[in-house]
């Protein structure tokens, strides 16, 4: 009996089921090894190529595919919209064709349009992975939260989860509330009304408007930035505001009467959602997240490829 | 489907005994040498043989490893099933070290090719050896032979060699499948 990772794509958490969330962290368990000696390669992906497509800004995201990458030994080109032919009024699909005509075995997207990955699935012969697509969903973002979360605790299931922030706007926010009820957890959103999507405890989640209440109830706090380049609209008075009512500051952690975990999916507005001395604290896991982004991005190129042949 | 059993528990302990024996008449003390399983079902013979050379050695600094090839495997991509790896567990320097690698079956010797390209991973090592239990002669893909062998046994392509351990089924025991 093999196991198999069940979609011929990583389009977002909502299509996958709970087997291969922990396929992909039993396998990233192995590549976490692996990127932690001297020789920091496997061959595995030799024979495939990878088009690294952003038509968004990325430092994190990016990099990770990319070392991840490397680390499989694939072969990979980079492209960002502003300096491709896309300015230029080349649709998607005709841009993707033309990267694919060229042998390209698989396509790491990012885009800001919702439903960009799906789409693009539907028309060109690629395996496609959801590097985020607009306010939708960053499944490899929830992979590697849950996977820091699993390292850090031991387990997801029956953990309690408060992702603070611009829940509207993110869509770390929509993965990560798949993947954590996928894996048994409980999940709470906490933010002012105008951020906090209506009808959001369809998918399972407590509310909560009240950050202090948040944290005294969580085991784990996932800060979430605040998303200004997607809103169109003033959704709060001010960021000092904001920060007044749900930044996370060492006075309020010191107000808990335990330990929580705090994590941000970066980039990190320091002093917004979260102050410099809770960012660097040992309670914070952010650091972790990268470095385990590496491993379960590694897991999901190598369970995808493993498909293919 | 025909069950010839080719070793079973008496002459499996004697036969594990013997290639002990022989590593130690071979390596002597252990102390440049590790002996290093291949999962996933290599550890189950080098697990036992580590328990009993350090047994007879009466040593508690025999070095073992237990090496996993998902990620070198030449037939990744090749339309057979997902390969999942298994756990990888190498602790100390491979670099100038003596290695016998242990598996249960011989038989094309693609699963040792990978084995080196993995193991080279962790460094230089001086010297790499091979210990089977089961030698499937005339059938290797690749120049790669035993340095001691349990048995050897002829086979056809269509044959099984099927290895039991008390650890994962009953009995220690060792069967062709024959079509």
């Amino acid at each position: 009996m093999s196991k198999k990772f069940s979609q011929p794509h990583l389009l977002g958490i909502k299509d996958i089921t709970r087997d291969d969330i922990e396929l992909v962290f039993e396998t990233a368990d192995n590549f976490k090894a692996i990127i932690n000696r001297p020789i920091k390669k496997v061959p595995s992906l030799r024979d495939v190529t990878v088009a690294n497509i952003f038509f968004e800004n990325s430092t994190r995201t990016r990099i990770s595919f990319e070392l991840a990458q490397k680390r499989l030994s694939a072969d990979i080109v980079n492209l960002s919209a502003s300096s491709s032919s896309v300015s230029k009024g080349e649709t998607l699909i005709d841009t993707v064709n033309n990267i694919l005509a060229m042998k390209v075995d698989m396509v790491v997207m990012r885009h800001p349009a919702p439903g960009a990955c799906q789409f693009l699935s539907k028309h060109v012969d690629a395996q496609i992975i959801n590097a985020g697509d607009g306010t939708h969903e960053h499944p490899t973002q929830a992979l590697l939260d849950a996977y820091s979360i699993r390292e850090k605790l031991g387990d997801v299931k029956g953990k309690k989860i408060v992702i603070v922030g611009d829940i509207t706007h993110s869509r770390v926010a929509l993965s990560n509330i798949y993947c954590l009820k996928k894996l048994g957890a409980e999940v709470m959103v906490c933010g002012p009304t105008t951020l906090i999507p209506k009808h959001i405890e369809s998918l399972g989640v407590k509310v909560e408007h009240d950050l202090m209440k948040a944290l005294n109830w969580c085991d784990v706090a996932n800060m979430l930035r605040i998303q200004l380049e997607r809103q169109d609209i003033k959704y709060f008075p001010s960021l000092r505001e904001y920060s007044m009512l749900y930044g996370l500051n060492k006075e309020r952690l010191d107000k808990l009467n335990k330990e929580i975990v705090i994590m941000h999916p970066g980039p990190i507005n320091r002093g917004v959602e979260i102050t410099s001395d809770v960012a660097d604290s040992a309670h914070s896991i952010i650091l972790d997240q990268v470095e385990n982004g590496v491993a379960t991005r590694m897991a999901v190129m190598y369970l995808l490829a493993g498909q293919q042949g | 489907m025909n069950t010839k059993v080719i070793l079973e528990k008496k002459q499996f302990d004697i036969t594990i005994d013997r290639l002990c024996f022989e590593l130690i008449e071979k390596h002597g003390d252990f102390s440049n040498t590790a002996i290093v399983g291949l999962q996933p079902r290599g550890i189950y013979l080098s697990r036992r043989i580590y328990k009993r050379i350090s047994e007879i050695l009466n040593s508690k600094k025999v070095l073992y490893g237990e090496l996993d090839i998902a990620f070198y495997r030449d037939d990744f991509r090749r339309g057979n099933e997902q390969i999942v790896p298994s756990e990888m567990n190498i602790s100390f320097n491979v670099q100038d070290k003596n290695i016998v690698i242990i598996d249960d079956v011989l038989y094309t010797g693609r699963t040792i090719r990978s084995a080196l390209d993995a193991l080279t991973d962790f460094g230089r090592p001086n010297k790499v050896e091979l210990l089977v239990l089961v030698d499937r002669r005339y059938s290797r893909h690749l120049p790669i032979q035993p340095d001691y062998t349990g048995i050897s046994v002829d086979t056809r392509a269509n044959d099984k060699v099927k290895v039991e351990w008390k650890e994962n089924a009953k009995n220690d025991l060792v069967h062709i499948l024959t079509n």
